[in-house]
């Protein structure tokens, strides 16, 4: 159970929340046409005479659109309609061409499905829960309107206009912000698996319709608000928030919610009301008459089925299970598909998995953190870093010195081998040498070997360190200790 | 159910079609007479009849993700009553 409550005068409030996220597709071209739907055209330029909506144009539906939302479907373990319909929903905006966006209201593509979002103390989840997913329907995305072009016209852009949308409708199973937001991630990071979106919601290929009502503890749901096109996973949370409190602070002072559209504002944190025309949602839906019902066969389904890739969950179960791997590293190094992809790449160049494992989440990750760069732009190859790592397992290179090595990497490019051979970079277990240099340092230090000797034997580790400093790091460690015990004793 | 020149008037609005008192007048009880045709359907009892979809047994064509269309800016954009820089440019629309 969530413990997460509003705290009101007059006592807790429980929140309840369901989020109709808006995926783009991944397709060359539109749903119903063949316009490319990619980003950053020219304006208009993407738009055929179906996306404009020229009279006696008919839609042809693309088979990849179907088969990425039947896919996503699968993903969730959800039921996949073999017979669905595409509808009408009527309404006037400039973005709109037709008039009415063609979407499925009353049979959708995909029914029932779930997904499971972790326990996460820190975030205050207390334990893991099965987030119920109602429906996944396909639909067209609208145009996009530009208002601070000019003093007295919007200008419309139809690029978008008719590019594939899945909405993914959520049951109301959803009771604090941080559950919202792992409930988003693990969809995210799921239809990124997929390839069914890009998952990118800074560019809009991702957006979250957010419904949230209240109530005290053990009553039935409240009069939900629904807060459009919130476009990041931290916005998702804190409209939560400020909507949750709004709604016990307007029924505390005596008032009552209503059923609304709201609009967040990224700025201040806040929903505020859209107050749109009461005809608004008066959409007189009707089934589309230039479609006729979409139907699968098990052979389309048993295909799709078959393209799935392994999943988050099922990943992070094996990495633990199988490889050995920590469940903190497993969930980071599955939590994003481009992670796990150069990991096993690594693996598959030989790399040893709990080794890799630690070594991408601390040095690898570290020096991305400080290159400002990420995965997929990585400085190194899995190969390059398969190779630093194997000079690590045989003995040519400490830690410390796998460090330095990794750092010269990243600024030169080169491979670990050239550059231990040019910087002379490789551990040394040669005995003679080692000895050599224990001597000399015993004989410089003979207040540390006295007080040493007389029982204060933290010293050893002073010993240890003015020996690998002299050797310039390049001593191997575990030599260095054993001498250094019989240089002592 | 019958039409009443409220609904007549609310639906007009819907679809952006402009009535004058006399059409609203003229339309009511056409609209009634086309529902009371529609209500006398429903006598039929069609419980046990899948809907028809078409006359003739035919399947949704899908087809293969393609780009095929499009650059035709100048055609898309010849009957707008307005077109600045490649836009469609139309009153100013800000909720």
């Amino acid at each position: 159970m969530s413990s997460y409550h509003i705290q009101g005068t007059t006592g807790d409030w429980e929140v309840v929340i369901g989020l109709e996220v808006h995926a783009q597709v991944v397709s060359k071209s539109k749903l119903f046409s063949g316009a490319a739907a990619s980003f950053g055209a020219e304006p208009n330029t993407q738009v055929s005479l179906v996306d404009a909506a020229m009279p006696g144009m008919l839609p042809v539906p693309n088979a990849e659109c179907i088969r990425q939302a039947v896919r996503t479907g699968l993903a969730i373990n959800a039921q996949i309609n073999r017979w669905s319909r595409f509808d009408r929903k009527n309404y006037f905006y400039a973005d709109l061409p037709q008039g009415y966006q063609i979407s499925q209201l009353y049979h959708p593509l995909v029914g029932e499905g779930h997904l499971d979002i972790e326990a996460d103390e820190k975030a205050g989840i207390a334990s893991d829960k099965r987030i119920g997913v109602e429906r996944i329907h396909v639909e067209q995305d609208a145009g996009k309107l530009m208002h601070d072009q000019h003093p007295t016209r919007s200008y419309v852009d139809l690029n978008r206009s008719g590019v594939a949308l899945m909405e993914i409708v959520s049951r109301p199973d959803m009771a604090s912000p941080a559950e919202a937001g792992a409930y988003l991630r693990k969809l995210r990071a799921i239809l990124r698996y997929v390839g069914s979106c890009d998952g990118n919601m800074e560019e809009g290929s991702m957006r979250a319709d957010v419904n949230v009502s209240v109530r005290r503890p053990g009553d039935p749901l409240g009069t939900r608000t629904e807060t459009k096109n919130v476009n990041s996973v931290r916005f998702v949370m804190q409209a939560i928030e400020h909507e949750a409190n709004r709604q016990v602070d307007v029924i505390e002072s005596g008032g009552k919610i209503v059923q609304e559209t709201r609009l967040f504002n990224p700025d201040t944190g806040t929903t505020r009301s859209m107050r749109s025309k009461e005809d608004a949602h008066d959409y007189r839906y009707f089934p589309d008459p230039d479609l006729l019902p979409l139907e699968l066969t098990e052979a389309f389904v048993a295909d799709c089925l078959a393209s799935l890739p392994e999943l988050p969950d099922a990943k992070r179960t094996r990495y633990v299970e199988t490889l050995g791997i920590s469940a903190y590293n497993a969930a980071v190094l599955t939590a994003e598909v481009e992670t796990a992809r150069w990991f096993e790449a690594l693996l598959a160049e030989g790399a040893e998995a709990k080794q890799a494992a630690n070594w991408v989440m601390s040095e690898l990750f570290g020096a991305l953190n400080r290159l400002g760069a990420s995965i997929e732009n990585c400085p190194v190859t899995p190969a390059q870093a398969a190779e630093l790592l194997t000079l690590v397992t045989d003995g040519t290179l400490s830690g410390s010195l796998a460090k330095q090595v990794f750092e010269k990497m990243l600024e030169t490019g080169d491979a670990a081998g050239v550059i231990v051979e040019r910087e002379g970079l490789k551990q040394t277990s040669d005995t003679g040498a080692i000895e050599a240099v224990i001597a000399e340092i015993l004989e410089k230090n003979p207040g540390q070997l006295e007080q040493y000797r007389s029982g204060k034997e933290a010293l050893f580790g002073f010993f240890v360190g003015q020996t690998m400093k002299a050797m310039a790091g390049k001593a191997n460690p575990q030599v260095v200790n054993d001498l250094l015990k019989k240089a002592l004793s | 159910m019958s039409v009443d020149h409220i609904t007549v008037r609310k639906i007009a609005s819907l679809a952006r079609i402009a009535m004058t008192d006399a059409e609203v007048e003229a339309m009511a009880p056409e609209l009634n007479n086309i529902l009371g045709w529609i209500e006398q359907l429903g006598e039929v009892d069609t419980a046990a009849v899948e809907p028809m979809t078409a006359v003739i047994p035919n399947t949704l064509r899908l087809r293969d993700d393609a780009v095929t269309d499009g650059n035709v800016r100048d055609a898309v954009l010849k009957n707008a009553p307005q077109a600045e820089h490649g836009f469609f440019a139309v009153p100013k629309v800000i909720e």
